[in-house]
């Protein structure tokens, strides 16, 4: 089981998951679950009616707008990066929060690394599987190299030709 | 030209540390190569055949004298006292130690330059007319629109882990210096009938194994807009390339398989979505125009009694006039190209000295603008008439007088089988024995504008598919073999070249150039080039010639 980490007001912390990771064929216990979005489909209602929370797990190459109109019951979005350079889930972040206003947790898993620590934060992700053995103190290190960002993105941070006006 | 302020500055030093930080982990073991490799190729460091690779870049290929100093005495300490200038208009050292990289990154940002976004899957360097801001025919400045996308792609959190390598081309002018219609991106800027500005955009030309001639997708986008219409274009691309196949997964795949009209509506369905929010906001566009203003310029009479003194006495003044000199908007001025294409020589190299001559006379003579073109020559693009004997002389005293620029000896080959893992062949010493046998400056003017252009390989670094001659090595059983296409242009009037024929061993790839222009000589009317004479006339003269000796 990998480590949690969490980014709450910035600060990167080894967290207790308080969710279970729920394969296709695998029975569910109680609890929190996260579970695909074909599991999800065909029993989402069901498990919503539990009283658990219920987090979906999107594949790269699934696209947000399939959840589009669960959202507000969901409690945790996790999106995969089935290795280190593919990039489709940096979209299907920014545009979870940007584009539909999501405020459950955006969780990394899969092939999660240090170096795109950074890039992550900004597209929204809030929460990280780390799949290299990286600590909390190495995570916040690597989310905090660059001191100005060029664009506006999903972390609301200034970019810098609004810091230039100031 | 734009400045670094102190928000970009920190940027640079910020990464230069980082990667100090990748390189200690590298070399203490911490990180393997497999771990380390997609580390270095985000700062352009590539493994080669015989060492490290570093790639620099050069945004639209502008420097400034005291960088191309920063650089000359970069590949004096750290490589072997040269630097390679590539068809992206940077600048590649090619015998680098990785212990070292750290300290050269240093260097590059104490100059406010770096290696950043000059390989990985991302957007890399932004290329652009390298006679912008001199040249008369341009509706705008394109710096302005290639520094807004410098800045907008540098560590874009969205889309620095794409399907494949992503590449803008801008130009403002209708003769294009910067092949925008083979390029993952083309802007071309127009100005409408009422005089606003917008781009002709273009998406999914390109070259490697599949070539494609970029279809247009918008005729007109107004330039305020620039931002949020590449950011949908690079969406729908990064969610929908294919990842499966590295040699499938450029945009021109995605665009060709969904085709021109399919792929627009999701373009333009995204961008919908995405708003006005995303467009950069006027007074930063106007910040960045500030810094390409140009007010040096002097009130000079049209023609420089002393210039033309010169040249009347001077017959090789005469002819480096004639070929590598370009008429500049304001009148006295005029644009200088600078051939990295000596006879013999590796096309694109330039020692640390020749650096520091052209350094020093961009400061004295040229305003301290400098730039880099994708054909891998030097332009100083703002050069008093009365200052030409001047230049040219130290030019000439440098080596570097070539008076070839656009002729046949002006090629484009990429480092081929002497330098890269990729190759099947050699193309530098195609190219120079190539221009060795047209030696003869008469004859390569009579032949006038001819572009040839070399790739080692298919992935086709050195643009052969758009060559007017394009040549191709190839491996036959362990032989370097070539395969010669004729008619393809990276300009205007792009098209993609078409076999000549079967491929030719590497002893007789210069005697068939050779042929091809004795058969243009004797075919062409007035005064067509010969991709002119090869597009009204067709293959089978050529053909012909070529494979006569073979029977």
């Amino acid at each position: 089981m990998p480590t949690l980490i969490e980014l709450k007001d910035g600060v990167a912390q080894v967290a207790e998951d308080a969710f279970l990771h729920v394969a296709d064929d695998q029975d569910l216990a109680g609890g929190d679950v996260i579970v695909s979005l074909s599991r999800f489909q065909a029993e989402g209602e069901s498990l919503l009616s539990d009283g658990r929370r219920v987090g979906v797990r999107l594949e790269a190459g699934e696209a947000v707008e399939a959840l589009a109109y669960d959202l507000s019951r969901l409690a945790l979005v996790a999106l995969d990066f089935p290795k280190f350079g593919d990039g489709r889930s940096f979209s299907n972040a920014r545009l979870l929060r940007e584009r539909y206003g999501f405020k459950g947790q955006v969780r990394a898993v899969g092939d999660v690394l240090r170096e795109q620590a950074g890039f992550m934060v900004r597209v929204g992700f809030d929460a990280f599987e780390p799949a290299d053995g990286a600590n909390s103190n190495e995570w916040q290190a690597a989310t905090r190299r660059y001191h100005h960002v060029y664009q506006r993105s999903a972390d609301g941070r200034t970019p810098t030709f609004l810091e230039r006006l100031s | 030209m734009y400045q670094y302020d102190a928000l970009d500055r920190e940027m640079v030093a910020d990464r230069a540390a980082e990667f100090r930080g990748q390189v200690a982990r590298r070399l203490s073991g911490e990180l393997t190569e497999d771990q380390f490799k997609p580390l270095r190729l985000m700062n352009g460091l590539y493994l080669q055949l015989h060492a490290y690779m570093l790639r620099v870049a050069i945004p639209y290929g502008a420097l400034n004298p005291t960088q191309l100093r920063k650089l000359a005495g970069i590949g004096r300490t750290y490589d072997k006292g040269y630097g390679h200038f590539t068809t992206r208009q940077n600048l590649q050292f090619h015998w680098i130690k990785l212990r070292d990289t750290p300290d050269i990154l240093d260097h590059l940002a104490s100059v406010d330059m770096h290696a950043i976004q000059t390989s990985g899957n991302c957007i890399r360097n932004v290329t652009a007319d390298p006679y912008a801001g001199a040249t008369a025919d341009e509706v705008d400045d394109p710096r302005v629109w290639a520094e807004v996308l410098r800045q907008w792609s540098s560590f874009h959190p969205e889309f620095s882990f794409l399907p494949r390598k992503f590449k803008f081309a801008i130009t403002a002018s209708p003769k294009d210096r910067t092949a925008a219609r083979v390029h993952d991106i083309g802007l071309v800027m127009r100005q409408g009938r009422d005089g606003a500005l917008g781009f002709e955009v273009i998406v999914g030309g390109g070259m490697g194994r599949t070539p494609y001639v970029g279809p247009t997708i918008r005729e007109f986008l107004p330039v305020d807009q620039l931002l949020s219409y590449v950011e949908a274009i690079l969406r729908v691309y990064n969610r929908h390339g294919r990842r499966d196949n590295k040699y499938k997964a450029r945009i021109k795949i995605l665009v060709a398989a969904l085709g021109t009209e399919e792929f627009t509506r999701q373009v333009d369905a995204e961008w919908a979505k995405i708003g006005e929010g995303a467009n950069l906001p006027e007074a930063e566009v106007a910040r960045i125009r500030a810094a390409f203003a140009q007010t040096a310029f002097e009130t000079l009479p049209t023609r420089s009694e002393a210039f033309e003194a010169a040249r009347a006495a001077t017959s090789g003044l005469a002819r480096f006039a004639r070929n590598n000199l370009k008429p500049h908007k304001r009148a006295g001025y005029t644009i200088v190209e600078i051939s990295l294409k000596g006879i013999g020589e590796t096309p694109g190299d330039a020692s640390s000295e020749q650096m520091e001559v052209v350094a020093d006379l961009g400061e004295r003579y040229g305003q301290g603008d400098i730039r880099v073109t994708h054909e891998q020559n030097l332009v100083l693009p703002h050069i008093k008439l009365d200052d030409v004997p001047a230049v040219w002389a130290a030019l000439k005293g440098a080596g570097i007088a070539t008076p070839n620029v656009n002729l046949i000896s002006d090629i484009i080959a990429c480092p081929g089988l002497d330098y890269c893992a990729l190759a099947n062949a050699r193309a530098i010493s195609i190219a120079q024995n190539i221009a060795e046998k047209f030696r003869d400056q008469d004859r390569a003017e009579k032949v006038g504008e001819l572009k040839i252009k070399i790739s080692g390989c298919i992935n086709a670094c050195g643009h052969h598919h758009v060559g007017h001659i394009g040549i191709l090595g190839v491996d036959k059983k362990g032989e370097e073999f070539y395969q010669l296409t004729l008619g393809g242009s990276g300009a205007e009037d792009a098209s993609l070249g078409a076999m000549l024929g079967p491929a030719l061993p590497y002893e007789k790839v210069a005697e068939a150039v050779d042929t091809l222009i004795e058969v243009y000589l004797r075919e062409r009317k007035g005064d067509e080039r010969f991709l002119d004479t090869f597009r009204r006339t067709g293959v089978a003269a050529f053909k012909e010639a070529v494979y006569a000796d073979a029977h």
